[in-house]
């Protein structure tokens, strides 16, 4: 919303500066996004007289000018422009002056040998238009040494308020007024419209034609039409407020209706009589019809637009836009003048699928003040009147101006409970009154009746808003808000959150870096990582890539790791931890914790080192980052299992699959599958894991802290290493289990210390070296009870897996 | 005596020449082996007059001392010698550089990072932490925040949508985080003090904007909280985040469906050479918006407006990163390039508490 100094001063009578005035609107939210006040920053611009204008010794296209400022002697000034002559006024800066439209700050300056102290202007170079043809060519009165700003008066700050869309009443530059009159910033003027008795009916009726329940979608229609009216272009002065606001002048007709728009915040539409058919019809739009609007774009309709209708079809968009066939134009004689009231939603969403924004449409959706329906018509007709002359006729009105009245019952002491700001109920009463509140009854709790232009007021807390907002929310003193219990503060992380942040911190320990990558992902991306539910696509994605919500973390990772090896760093190790959806519901909602790590990028070293390294990452690489989060978390190993092979995405040989039993999977990692690297264009060695921390269990709830009582055995570990020849599609993860089972009591740790095959091991075989540690704990163990141990373990691991020890 | 003094002289300069402890083991043996020339004279002790042996017993035993002594000096001398050599032949070059450890080359992302700096804080004034799903219905997102069907702040909203269902509701993507107020005030009672760190979306891609981004909402709910705790609060949380003993703060009133009344926060700084300092300067920035629970809000979630009162605010947790830690763009936020990781991102073990300082 924009509007000029002097234009809100026709509403206001104050002695505020303009400082003041956006200090206050800011002040109660009215937010002030920008001032321009070409009186300041065209200040050094000054009409001046050219004594002489000589072609320049050394340069066709320049004239020397003798230049008389008004001031001093005359300076002189080497100018460039065609239009340069003796004796003409144009506008004049002095060196130090900055150049707008050339981002330049004038210096003295020599052009080709002759001295030049200034620049005679071009109205681009001054911004204010395109017009760059000539300097600024001033009419022989204008006086020398005039600010050129005030003598072109241009000199009349804009400023513009960022509306909040509760707001309608400050669509008008009245209702501003109102507001800053209340801040105390002065007295508002105007408040009253005279009403206008016209002559004679008017000759063209309006019927509301709406289905019963309809009604709403024009409560009131008023319409008044003034016979032989001169429509021409509106005076000077209309023309350059609505031109500093961004307003093009059509004709004072039109012009009348935009200003009422700004000044009022009341639009209104104007037919020209004579095209308009019989009677006027307000309905819903029939499907299909058409129309050709202001725009010169021709709509087609449905029911949802409501419209307004003559005998030959629709002749304007209702709270929208008017239709060209019966625009005003400077033949226009005999004007329709139509004040109406429509509803907002119907309004709302009827531009929003014509895609029509106009400043009728921004203030109907937001609510136009009802009871201005007919002063509002008054107003604009005393102004075509004034302005174009003419014979006004009575005004009708179809339908009826809805009643707006309304009563809050309001204790004083909502203002201190809601704000904590003690205001005496007679601040808070002149505050509601001088916005248009009235007040009745008196004591503690009293009767508001908002204005009828304030459709946002519902309650209580609404009156607050409006005491507080004016009395200035700074007097609000900060007030410290008390412990709920005098106590120390409890821990306050939920389980999941916990493992949130302990998964972060443990994945960036292992030297992975933290990425966050976007929720949504390609659909193809989506399928080939399990997802790809119809249910999970959204409706109106920003990009085709960006279109489903992922079911895992890794596409978003993978495709991160091929960015910055595409950038040269392709040895880079990434994590994520966030959410993934496997349906739309709360429930298909999980955090994940993901790593990739592609090149060499290892968690003992990256890249060539002289120490050895430089080996790719693999298989292990992703497990052993899979295994330390879950270590970090404190999840107990032993129901775990690791099961060969993972879901699609890996190589079916280099994968694993992490569960509690087959029903409770909670993870994989591996090798990223090939046809996936070439799906996404990745290029390897990438290899991956993924853990849904939602699926992890539990703690163990325990009734103490205390952990469990630790023995120390009295006697020395012994640890004894076998090498068996297995199958080569034994398990190593079998032999240490059924190792560690032969004995359980005794052995407590198998370690897998080599694993061989070639030369010396037949074909389709391997040998498998396990280290056995074992613990006695009553006595020291002789040699003949460790062979037996030892005896147990080859014949276990030999049964189940048909292994022998290696010769 | 002379014979004595000779042999001493003689044996002592050739255990001071051995070269090496071959040599003075060779030594050792030709004078005190069991025919060297030392114990040679000490067998001649038993034969003679014990006036004889009064004489020559301390003289051949003071020989004996002697070269038994430079010996075992000239043997600690030279395995000192050897074990120099050794140590000599032993060295490396330290100047190698090492492999960088994992636990450096991590990194955590500043928004990880500010989450949990602002979990710290709000902790130590009471508040839990709440978190509530990506995808939401309709009502909860709009309608039960006292956004009517069909306003205008709906559409400034910019909201992403699923495809509709069998009944024609379509879910949507959460475009703020109050969601989960509504969610925190149906399943527990007050008084209710949490904070809702989590993504947010809104379909708008530019300089500035991304279309997924992260908000923190606070809510406070009980029967005192008013805007001047709300006020106490928000600076409070400020002067703990931004690490300054001072801010000075603007409440500008404004409008938010979910609350009446409503204000926009500015917080004042000095922008001097790109770097944005808070506590000082004529600068004004805009930090986030808060404002009293709308009465509508309350009683949707069955909370009744005259017994029951508090606040709500809500700010772009990318937002307060980018002041504090002063990443000039948004967008690379969630691009993962290393080299910005690397940069802004945080080391393993920068953990922040309100113990050690939230930075260290």
């Amino acid at each position: 919303m924009k509007f000029t100094l002097s234009w809100l001063k026709d509403h206001l009578d104050t002695s505020a500066s303009l400082d003041e005035i956006v200090e206050t609107l800011t002040r109660i939210g009215l937010e002030v996004e920008g001032v321009e006040d070409k009186a300041k920053s065209l200040a050094p611009y000054k009409v001046a007289y050219v004594i002489s204008a000589e072609q320049h010794p050394n340069a066709d296209r320049l004239r020397v000018c003798m230049v008389d400022t008004g001031e001093g002697a005359p300076i002189q000034v080497v100018c460039g422009a065609p239009n340069a002559r003796t004796g003409m006024k144009s506008v004049f800066a002095p060196p130090g002056t900055y150049i707008p439209g050339k981002n330049i700050t004038l210096g003295v300056g020599t052009i080709r040998g002759v001295e030049s102290a200034g620049m005679l202007c071009s109205a681009a170079e001054l911004e204010i238009s395109d017009d760059h043809d000539g300097i600024i060519d001033l009419p022989a009165d204008a006086p020398v040494g005039q600010a050129y700003a005030a003598y072109a008066r241009l000199d009349d700050p804009v400023i513009e308020i960022n509306l909040t869309p509760n707001r309608p009443d400050c669509t008008s530059i009245h209702g501003i007024a109102r507001d800053l009159a209340a801040a105390g910033l002065g007295t508002l003027k105007g408040d009253a419209v005279p009403p206008v008795s016209g002559k004679g009916a008017s000759p063209v009726s309006v019927t509301l034609d709406f289905a019963p329940g309809d009604e709403k979608l024009c409560p009131a229609f008023a319409l008044r039409l003034v016979r032989g009216v001169k429509n021409g272009p509106s005076p000077e002065w209309m023309q350059r407020r609505l031109l500093s606001i961004g307003l093009r002048p059509i004709n004072a007709l039109v012009d009348i209706t935009n200003y009422m728009t700004f000044d009022r915040g009341r639009p209104l539409h104007v037919f020209d009589a004579k095209k308009v058919k019989g009677n006027l019809t307000v309905r819903r739009a029939k499907d299909g019809e058409e129309v050709l609007a202001l725009d010169g774009r021709t709509y087609r309709l449905d029911p949802g637009n409501v419209v307004i209708a003559d005998e030959d079809g629709v002749e304007s968009i209702a709270g929208i836009m008017g239709g060209e066939h019966s625009g005003c134009d400077e033949n226009t004689t005999d004007v329709l003048i139509e004040s109406a009231l429509w509803d907002p939603l119907n309004i709302a969403q009827s531009g929003r699928r014509l895609g029509i924004i106009t400043d009728a449409r921004y203030r109907f959706e937001r609510g136009v003040d009802p009871a201005f329906t007919v002063p509002g018509l008054d107003l604009a007709t005393k102004m075509v009147m004034d302005l174009c002359g003419g014979e006004a006729s009575e005004a009708i009105v179809a339908g009826q101006v809805p009643e707006t009245r309304r009563v809050i019952a309001f204790p004083w002491s909502e203002v201190p409970r809601l704000s904590g700001l003690d205001v005496q109920p007679m601040e808070s009463k002149q505050i509601l009154e001088k916005l248009g509140f009235r007040i009745e009854g008196e004591g503690k709790s009293i009767s508001v009746i908002p204005p009828s232009w304030r459709p946002d007021i519902e309650g209580k807390a609404d009156l607050v808003e409006e005491v507080i907002r004016i009395a200035g929310v700074d007097r609000i003193a900060p007030q410290p808000m008390p412990r709920l219990e005098a106590a120390v503060a409890k821990p306050i992380l939920t389980l999941i959150q916990k493992r949130t942040v302990l998964a972060r911190r443990g994945l960036a320990v292992r030297g992975l870096v933290e990425a966050v990558t976007w929720s949504f992902i390609a659909k193809s991306e989506a399928e080939l990582f399990g997802g790809g539910d119809g249910r999970l696509a959204l409706a109106n994605p920003i990009a085709a890539d960006l279109s489903d919500m992922r079911p895992s973390l890794l596409p978003g990772l993978m495709k991160a790791a091929q960015r910055n090896a595409d950038r040269g760093f392709g040895d880079v190790a990434l994590f994520e931890v966030g959410q993934t959806f496997a349906s739309d519901e709360p429930e298909g909602q999980a955090i994940k914790a993901a790593a990739v790590r592609r090149g060499t990028a290892r968690a003992e070293g990256v890249g060539r080192h002289w120490n050895g390294g430089a080996s790719s990452v693999d298989v292990f690489d992703a497990k052993a980052d899979a295994m330390s989060l879950l270590a970090t978390l404190g999840i107990p190993a032993g129901g775990l299992q690791v099961v060969a092979g993972g879901p699609s995405w890996f190589h079916p040989g280099r994968s694993g699959t992490l569960q509690f039993g087959p029903k409770n999977v909670v993870g994989a990692f591996g090798e990223v599958h090939p046809k996936i690297l070439k799906a996404l264009d990745l290029k390897g060695p990438l290899v991956a894991f993924e853990i849904n921390l939602n699926a992890l269990p539990p703690p163990k709830a325990k009734p103490t802290k205390m952990k469990a009582k630790l023995t120390l055995p009295d006697f020395q570990p012994i640890s004894r290493d076998f090498a068996f020849v297995v199958g080569r599609d034994v398990a190593a993860g079998d032999i240490v289990k059924f190792a560690q089972g032969a004995e359980r009591q005794l052995i407590t740790g198998v370690n897998v210390f080599d694993v061989y095959e070639g030369p010396g091991i037949d074909e389709g075989k391997k040998s498998v070296a396990i280290a056995v540690t074992l613990q006695p704990t009553e006595k020291t163990l002789t040699d003949a009870e460790i062979e037996a141990v030892s005896a147990k373990i080859v014949a276990e691991v030999g049964k189940k897996t048909g292994a022998v020890l290696r010769s | 005596m002379t014979d004595l003094k000779e042999l001493e002289r003689d044996l002592i300069s050739q255990v001071e020449t051995a070269g090496d402890e071959a040599a003075v083991e060779s030594v050792r043996v030709s004078a005190l082996g069991k025919k060297g020339s030392v114990s040679e004279l000490l067998k001649t002790l038993g034969a003679m007059t014990p006036e004889e042996r009064k004489e020559r017993g301390p003289l051949i035993n003071g020989l004996r001392d002697r070269v038994q002594g430079a010996i075992a000096a000239r043997k600690e001398v030279l395995a000192e010698a050897a074990l120099d050599a050794r140590l000599a032949a032993e060295r490396v070059d330290v100047t190698l550089p090492v492999q960088e450890g994992p636990e450096t080359r991590g990194r955590i992302h500043p928004i990880s990072q500010v989450i949990e700096e602002l979990s710290a804080i709000f902790a130590d004034m009471g508040f839990s932490v709440a978190d509530g799903p990506d995808i939401e219905t309709d009502y909860l997102n709009f309608t039960a925040l006292n956004f009517p069907e069909g306003h205008p702040a709906r559409e400034m909203h910019d909201t992403f949508f699923l495809a509709p269902d069998e009944k024609g509701e379509r879910k949507v993507l959460r475009t703020h985080t109050s969601p989960v107020q509504i969610r925190t005030m149906m399943s527990q009672k007050p008084p209710i003090r949490v904070v809702i760190p989590g993504r947010t979306y809104r379909h708008d891609s530019d300089q500035t904007h991304t279309p997924m981004f992260h908000q923190v909402e606070g809510l406070v709910i009980d029967k005192q909280a008013n805007i001047a705790h709300m006020k106490w609060v928000l600076e409070e949380f400020c002067k703990a985040f931004f690490e300054v003993d001072q801010v000075k703060m603007r409440f500008r009133p404004s409008f938010f469906p979910f609350t009446e009344p409503s204000a926009e926060v500015d917080i004042q700084c000095s922008r001097k050479g790109g770097e944005i300092r808070f506590g000082e300067g004529e600068d004004w920035l805009e930090i986030l918006g808060c404002g009293m629970v709308h009465p509508n809000v309350l009683r949707n979630c069955g909370l009744d407006p005259d017994e029951y009162q508090g606040f709500a605010w809500g700010m772009g947790i990318d937002r307060i990163a980018m002041l504090k830690y002063g990443m000039p763009d948004l967008r690379p936020f969630f691009e993962a390039d290393v080299r910005w990781l690397n940069h802004y991102g945080f080391r393993p073990l920068d953990i922040p508490s309100l113990v050690s300082g939230l930075t260290s």
